[in-house]
């Protein structure tokens, strides 16, 4: 029960959590009014029509496409989903669409590409972090966003920072040590 | 969306005839050819042809049949074909291929003889040699047990060689010099005069020839790109979000869907209310099927809170309503005649040993656990008039073809298994339930594409689990050491309930895996038995991230721990003392030797543990400290030794020896799959997550190469994980904890 506090009070959600999952549950409703949205996606603007509690996650898979960006969990308890929304990482699974107007949102797809990635993105490359990969968007989303508060974050704000991102592979010692190695391409800039 | 691209009549494919591999399995001889899966038109083959290599004027295709979900086998296989093949395998095209008889897994059954790994004797090795047969007599394609390596050890390297020096023949006959006077150089034919010819312009040429099959495979000494340490293949698309996994798949005309089960599986439903369901925003329809309903809409989000609308009673669960009854069940099998199964190991008379009362007699105790995987179970079928088209990551691709067909009444050859990258199985995707429910749709659906997605929450409730098991140890120690040890072990049986599910036979005889992990260790005590007793099926149960050894290594490693400190004897000489086998004692002495090992305590509120345990032929042995502090006990380091054989890439290496012993340390700790009402009580990622980075030790890593043949890595990691904690635990605190997870007993930091 500790460990779920914990992390729970690091999770960035706009959701608050107080630690109760059975809160995170999505109430069902039959009827949802559609409504509009207009924001960006990497810089890109979009506008969509859909369901007003529909999940930003949904939206930027079902919706846009944009399929970097993974469900997990779907209750803010793995982190697969994390994007950035004006800034700050946020599990996606938890911004509804009734938030989206105006937004700024940065996938996984807008950190950086495979020609020019981001230097978290080149760190994880040089320390060959992923094994399946699929929780590697979120932990790179979410430890992109750690750098940018804190330049050279110590192991304990690492953990701290990274400890609401889930990997089944247990890649971990790697994702530490790429973000370590991360510090210093940013850095070197 | 198959990487394959259409064969042209100017490519030209290289098999590989299964020859002669030397290194360290003997000879192979496969007798019966094997039809070749892509080129209906190909030559008779004259031994059996294995494709592995398509060279085409306008690129080099590696088929890698062997699916990758996490453990690097994409990159391994590419890296056997190209280390003999001669080309960087960043510029080929790697496809897993279409499943197909052809690439059956040699080595997959190879340690189900009853020999234990360390046991190297003729009968013992002509035995494993044999396992060949059914694998290949029952087209068994699977990625598993940790077998990749193994099997594709010499196949690929052999593929590589072949495709090689038919190439080189090709040019020695255009060109009218010898073959031995010309030489490779990263994808290209090197003449006598130094002009260089790309293998692709090859291509018309070599298709007119028979494959030379007459090779020789590199000695390791001139690797060139195996034994180095290697940059994953599918690392820059990973780290970017630009790899697509089953779930990201998006075809023209697909709908979405996903389904309601009964958590207490084969209950079936009793009663069902579709109404607020079909009325849900963007879902299109409700489709009842077999044992289960199925939400149809216009995207995951809308299914998903179609099927949160579904008003189901459940019908009653064929499995005991709860976690304690299914406990009870399990305690009552346990050294009952009745439910006895096997009994592997007897050494000694054991029954004479412990006439006079057993010094140690205690009972252990491992949950169910999911697998969990960080992708939920998802399949896309296409199904048209006359072909079915499934892509999905699988980890038992012909299997999956055949239930198409049986289920669609097409011939197998209309079915076309697309396999794709996995995020993550541990075992997950050795089954396909949730294949089936989206054939049953899309044949509902005929002409329409479905992608089924299961929530996390069906995912977790409907994880075939890992077997709880009970087991019962007894020992006694005689002047400083152990010399007798009494294992028993209970368990439902796994594999027959797996093979059901996959082929629906009834698997006669007895479960290996009730024991495997223990009556195969390599130690000699005087009096040493193992028996394994077979509990009623319970929960429908499958193989999960080192199968047996994943519980079987908690029982007996803590078993031998807790006889050697009755013994009073240091918990790793001791270990070494009894070990009987050279590979083992040396991983032993390793990891002794890593952490500077002076015995168990560390000091006040410190403490270390070690843990061995040989699965699928790999000794791996682990150290772990630990501090207890005031909020409960503290992961400080893991030494971990480990010999398999040899190293083809050792980054790779680390990191599946690092994550399977960190999988073994968070499942120990953390998690647990409990019923209650006939249902799991943990259905999202609030449990049952294993570790998260907060809890992560530090972990140093040794590769041993002194085994005879090459193993794989992807399990052997898990099982000492869990005993080596256990047994720190009780070095800092003096508690014996003889249940997992362990955090019912203790916190943790």
């Amino acid at each position: 029960m500790r460990a779920r506090n914990f992390f729970a009070l690091l999770t960035p959600s706009p959701t608050s959590m107080g630690g109760n999952v059975d809160y995170l549950r999505y109430k069902t409703k039959t009827e949802r009014p559609a409504m509009q949205a207009s924001f960006t996606v990497n810089g890109r603007p979009q506008q969509v029509d859909v369901p007003e509690d529909m999940p930003l996650l949904w939206v930027l898979r079902d919706i846009l496409g944009m399929t970097g960006t993974k469900y997990g969990c779907g209750i803010a308890q793995c982190g697969a989903c994390t994007v950035h929304l004006n800034g700050e990482a946020v599990r996606s699974c938890q911004v509804g669409a009734y938030d989206l107007e105006g937004a700024e949102i940065t996938t996984i797809e807008g950190l950086g590409t495979p020609d020019a990635p981001h230097p978290a993105q080149e760190a994880w490359i040089e320390m060959q972090v992923a094994q399946c990969g699929y929780c590697q968007s979120g932990q790179i989303m979410q430890a992109a966003a750690l750098l940018k508060d804190i330049p050279v974050p110590t192991d304990a704000e690492i953990d701290d920072a990274m400890s609401g991102n889930l990997c089944r592979c247990a890649s971990y010692p790697r994702i530490r040590a790429a973000i370590h190695l991360a510090t210093t391409k940013i850095g070197g800039r | 969306m198959g990487k394959l691209r259409t064969l042209t009549r100017r490519t030209f494919l290289i098999g590989s005839a299964a020859i002669a591999g030397g290194v360290a399995f003997g000879t192979y001889l496969v007798k019966r050819s094997i039809p070749n899966p892509l080129l209906d038109d190909l030559q008779d083959g004259e031994a059996a042809i294995t494709p592995y290599i398509k060279i085409a004027p306008d690129g080099i295709t590696l088929i890698t049949p062997r699916a990758d979900m996490g453990q690097g086998a994409y990159s391994i296989q590419a890296l056997l074909i190209a280390e003999e093949l001669d080309i960087d395998p960043a510029t080929t095209t790697i496809t897993p291929g279409a499943p197909d008889p052809a690439y059956y897994n040699a080595a997959v059954l190879a340690e189900g003889v009853p020999f234990p790994a360390y046991d190297r004797s003729t009968m013992a090795e002509t035995a494993r040699a044999f396992m060949s047969i059914p694998a290949k007599l029952f087209e068994v394609q699977i990625t598993g047990g940790s077998s990749t390596v193994p099997d594709s050890y010499d196949k690929l390297r052999t593929a590589g060689a072949v495709a090689r020096e038919t190439l080189k023949e090709a040019a020695a006959r255009k060109l009218g010099v010898a073959r031995a006077d010309i030489s490779t150089k990263n994808g290209q034919v090197v003449l006598p005069d130094g002009t260089v010819i790309p293998y692709t312009d090859l291509a018309a040429d070599a298709a007119q020839l028979d494959p030379v099959t007459e090779v020789e495979l590199k000695p390791a000494t001139t690797w060139t790109r195996l034994g180095k340490p290697q940059q994953r293949l599918d690392m820059v698309a990973k780290c970017t979000g630009t790899e697509t996994y089953g779930i990201d798949l998006n075809v023209e005309g697909m709908v979405y869907a996903t389904v309601r089960a009964n958590p207490g599986i084969g209950g079936g439903i009793a009663r069902l209310n579709s109404d607020a369901a079909r009325t849900t925003a963007g879902v299109q329809q409700v489709l009842p099927i077999t044992s289960a309903v199925a939400v149809i809409a216009d995207n995951t989000w809308s299914a998903f809170q179609g099927a949160n609308a579904l008003d189901i009673t459940w019908g009653p669960a064929p499995f005991p309503e709860n976690s304690d009854r299914m406990f009870e069940a399990l305690e009552a099998a346990l050294g009952d005649d009745d439910a006895f199964d096997h009994r592997q190991r007897d050494d000694g008379n054991i029954d004479a040993a412990l006439e006079r009362g057993a010094e140690i007699d205690v009972t252990y105790r491992v949950p169910y656990l999911p697998h969990a995987p960080m992708e939920p179970m998802n399949a896309l079928v296409h199904l048209t008039k006359d072909a079915c088209d499934i892509w999905i990551g699988t980890q038992i691709p012909l299997f999956i073809r055949k239930k198409a067909a049986s289920m669609t009444g097409l011939d197998e050859e209309q079915v076309h298994v697309h396999v794709q990258p996995m995020g993550g199985s541990f075992g997950h995707r050795l089954e396909m339930t949730h294949v089936e429910q989206a054939i049953e749709i899309a044949i509902e659906m005929r002409g329409t594409p479905v992608k089924l997605v299961w929530s996390r929450e069906e995912d977790m409730t409907h994880d075939y689990p890992r077997p709880a098991a009970v087991a019962r140890g007894r020992g006694r120690t005689d002047l400083g050491h152990v010399i007798s040890m009494d294992l028993s072990v209970a368990q439902s049986a796994m594999t027959p309930s797996w093979m059901h599910r996959l082929t629906g036979m009834t698997l006669p005889g007895p479960d290996a895996t009730i024991t495997t992990g223990s009556w195969d260790q390599p130690f000699a005590i005087p009096n040493y038995r193992v028996t394994g007793y077979r509990a009623p099926d319970m929960v429908p149960i499958s193989s999960w991230r080192s199968v047996g050894a994943s519980s079987n290594g908690f029982f007996h490693d803590c078993l031998l721990d807790e006889l050697i400190h009755a013994a009073g004897a240091d918990p790793l000489a001791e270990r070494i003392r009894l070990c009987m086998d050279d590979t083992s004692r040396k991983v032993l002495e390793a990891v002794g030797d890593m952490c500077g090992w002076d015995g168990p305590d560390l000091g006040y509120n410190h403490g270390r543990g070690v843990g061995f345990c040989m699965s699928f032929g790999v000794p791996c042995a682990q150290v772990v400290d630990v501090t207890q502090t005031e909020e409960g006990i503290r992961l400080d380091r893991v030494y971990v030794a480990v010999d398999v054989g040899d190293v083809l890439d050792p980054v790779n290496l680390e990191a599946q020896i690092t994550g399977g012993v960190l999988f073994g340390l968070g499942h120990a700790m953390n998690c647990e799959l409990t019923y209650a009402d006939h249902a799991p009580e943990q259905d999202n990622f609030y449990a049952n997550s294993g570790l998260r980075l907060y809890q992560v030790p530090e972990v140093k890593v040794k590769a041993l190469t002194n085994g005879t043949r090459i193993r794989g890595i992807g399990e052997p990691g898990v099982p000492p994980a869990a005993p080596a904690l256990a047994n720190a635990i009780f070095a800092a605190t003096r508690q014996r904890i003889r249940e997992l997870p362990l955090n019912r007993h203790t916190d943790f930091v």
